[in-house]
């Protein structure tokens, strides 16, 4: 798409485009060429030699137990946090769609947590499940379970889990209910006149239509568990324990800022990048097929 | 509704309040340790109806942070919130609106490729690049300052194609009619393109005001000031150990702070907000 009607100009384009760009080559593409370059080199403790290396960074990452374990940590962190995030927002979305009387009530209350930061959402589950004080804790307890997220990883998990699809929930409410929404009533009406049940209905029309949207926040909640939750992991757990929520991003942090590890950290910037790649080429390409049915 | 079937209305608002109280029950723990002496809420279980010491809790967070961690007033951290959350969406928008004008209202050499240069900024998101932008930062001595706080995060693909997409829909007769009128670009821009903007802007002023409000692992990394913490950072920075260790009233008062602004934001501007949510996806 291209506008027919344009002005000229010999220098005011740039002037236009210059503050964007300035920033963009200064604090996106320097540093990213920077890890790109410090990814091929090892540095020695006092960063006074560097050596030209290579891929060993990447072979050594590759060899590393650790690593090979955050991959699956975030593996199972964004499939837990995708999974129900989109579960639990469509059921709830679907019922806002039904009810007449006081729906937009319950949607005010349902997407307020948008607002609050992860770092603060992790807080405020981890007071709740708190080992000691926390008041689900004392549920727990009285139901017989041993809850203790700082030494049990599982738990930790969960705990990792909750925090960050309960944030999550209310942005898949929005687009599940904007989705809903754009779904023609003639379409349901008809099942209904040929007696299909409401349950029928939803399986067989309204999941269906749904699945442009469903498949566009499949990725935007694999893209938030994989980046954006650092805040909860680094105000809860910090990875712990041992490695059981250590996810990518936060392991990038940790062995760069915490450990100084700046090869290591660099190859695995690199390798996160690549992934973001990948992803942001699938949401696009959704934008441009919008799903076939 | 097509049809009425009492139990399956009965059975949904049970499901939706189910759900809005799961999604406050948070929130309500959080005011009630807010309100009470951390004793009270040593004691397991914690109590569960508001306590009388909301005004002291409040008032020790805001002018003196916690006694045992982080020691920043818990005004100055608000200060330094809402500097990150105003301009970060005012920078955003305002070099994003321009490179979109330049963009699609002028054919100029290396158009595109600057247009794919703004786009790979979405692919090398903050969390990819910790340590070197960390370094760029340090280098250009901006660590604990309020433009290394915002600068960096001011560049923006999204907010540029959400108003390169909109310019396109602009009819082509408006900047017709404003050349034959003699109107130059700039005039043409500031008297019909922006005001046209109008309505882009307030939705993405206002998803952009919770970006920045809720900005983590920027301001980690560059503010080792008390001063210079956000309330985020503070709530992080007051956990100092496990469970009893903390001062449970006072980081509950501090997210109380830290969540109202934004969560006001979002239930009083929603017509923006959810405009602003769906738009900037596309």
């Amino acid at each position: 798409m291209e506008k027919r009607v344009v002005f000229r100009s010999a220098w005011l384009p740039y002037a236009l485009v210059a503050p964007q760009i300035a920033i963009t080559l200064v604090f996106f593409f320097w540093p990213a060429a920077q890890a790109v370059w410090y990814s091929l080199h090892l540095q020695d403790a006092f960063g006074l030699k560097v050596q030209f290396v290579g891929l060993a960074n990447f072979a050594t990452l590759f060899k590393d137990s650790n690593y090979l374990a955050s991959f699956k940590v975030t593996a199972l962190f964004s499939v837990l946090v995708a999974f129900f995030g989109i579960a639990i927002s469509l059921l709830l979305a679907t019922m806002a769609d039904r009810v007449l009387r006081g729906a937009m009530a319950y949607k005010t209350l349902l997407i307020w947590p948008y607002a609050v930061a992860p770092a603060v959402a992790g807080v405020l589950w981890a007071f709740i499940f708190a080992p000691s004080i926390g008041i689900l804790t004392y549920i727990l307890k009285g139901w017989g379970v041993d809850w203790n997220w700082i030494i049990k990883g599982d738990q930790a998990m969960l705990l990792v889990v909750i925090a960050a699809v309960w944030k999550q929930i209310s942005y898949n409410f929005l687009f599940f209910l904007a989705g809903l929404q754009s779904i023609p009533k003639s379409l349901i009406e008809a099942a209904a006149i040929d007696g299909a049940s409401p349950f029928r209905r939803f399986w067989t029309i309204v999941f269906p239509l749904l699945s442009p949207t469903t498949f566009f926040l499949l990725v935007v909640n694999i893209v938030y568990a994989f980046f954006d939750t650092f805040g909860v992991i680094d105000a809860t757990t910090q990875g712990g324990p041992g490695q059981s929520t250590n996810i990518l991003v936060y392991k990038v942090y940790h062995d760069g800022v915490k450990a100084a590890d700046l090869g290591g950290s660099s190859a695995q910037s690199v390798i996160l990048m690549f992934i973001v790649i990948v992803l942001t080429v699938a949401q696009f390409r959704f934008i441009e097929r919008k799903v076939q049915y | 509704m097509v049809e009425n079937r009492p139990w399956l209305t009965f059975l949904s608002h049970s499901v939706l309040m189910l759900g809005v109280l799961a999604v406050a029950f948070p929130l309500y723990v959080t005011f009630i340790a807010s309100t009470h002496t951390l004793e009270a809420i040593m004691q397991a279980p914690m109590p569960l109806v508001p306590g009388d010491q909301l005004v002291e809790n409040f008032t020790q967070v805001l002018t003196a942070g916690s006694t045992k961690g982080s020691k920043a007033a818990g005004a100055t951290m608000l200060v330094n919130s809402l500097v990150m959350a105003l301009a970060i969406p005012l920078g955003k928008i305002t070099i994003s609106v321009i490179s979109a004008f330049a963009i699609v209202y002028f054919r100029f050499p290396l158009r595109m490729f600057f247009f794919w240069m703004i786009f790979v900024t979405l692919m090398l998101p903050v969390e990819v690049r910790i340590i070197p932008t960390f370094k760029v930062i340090a280098d250009l001595g901006m660590l604990n300052t309020y433009a290394g706080l915002t600068v960096p995060l001011i560049a923006s693909a999204t907010a540029t194609f959400l108003f390169r997409q909109f310019f396109m829909t602009v009819p082509d007769e408006l900047a017709e009619a404003a050349r034959v009128d003699g109107a130059g670009p700039l005039r043409f821009f500031w008297d019909v393109l922006l005001p046209l903007s109008k309505t882009t802007m307030a939705a993405l002023f206002v998803i952009q005001f919770i970006y920045g409000w809720n900005q983590y692992l920027w301001p980690l990394l560059i503010t080792t000031d008390e001063s210079m913490y956000t309330t985020v950072i503070g709530i992080k920075r007051m956990i100092v150990g496990g469970d009893a260790a903390n001062e449970w009233n006072l980081i509950m008062a501090t997210a109380i702070l830290a969540m109202l602004p934004p969560a006001l934001v979002v239930m009083l501007m929603q017509k923006w907000f959810v405009k602003g949510l769906v738009e900037t996806e596309k």
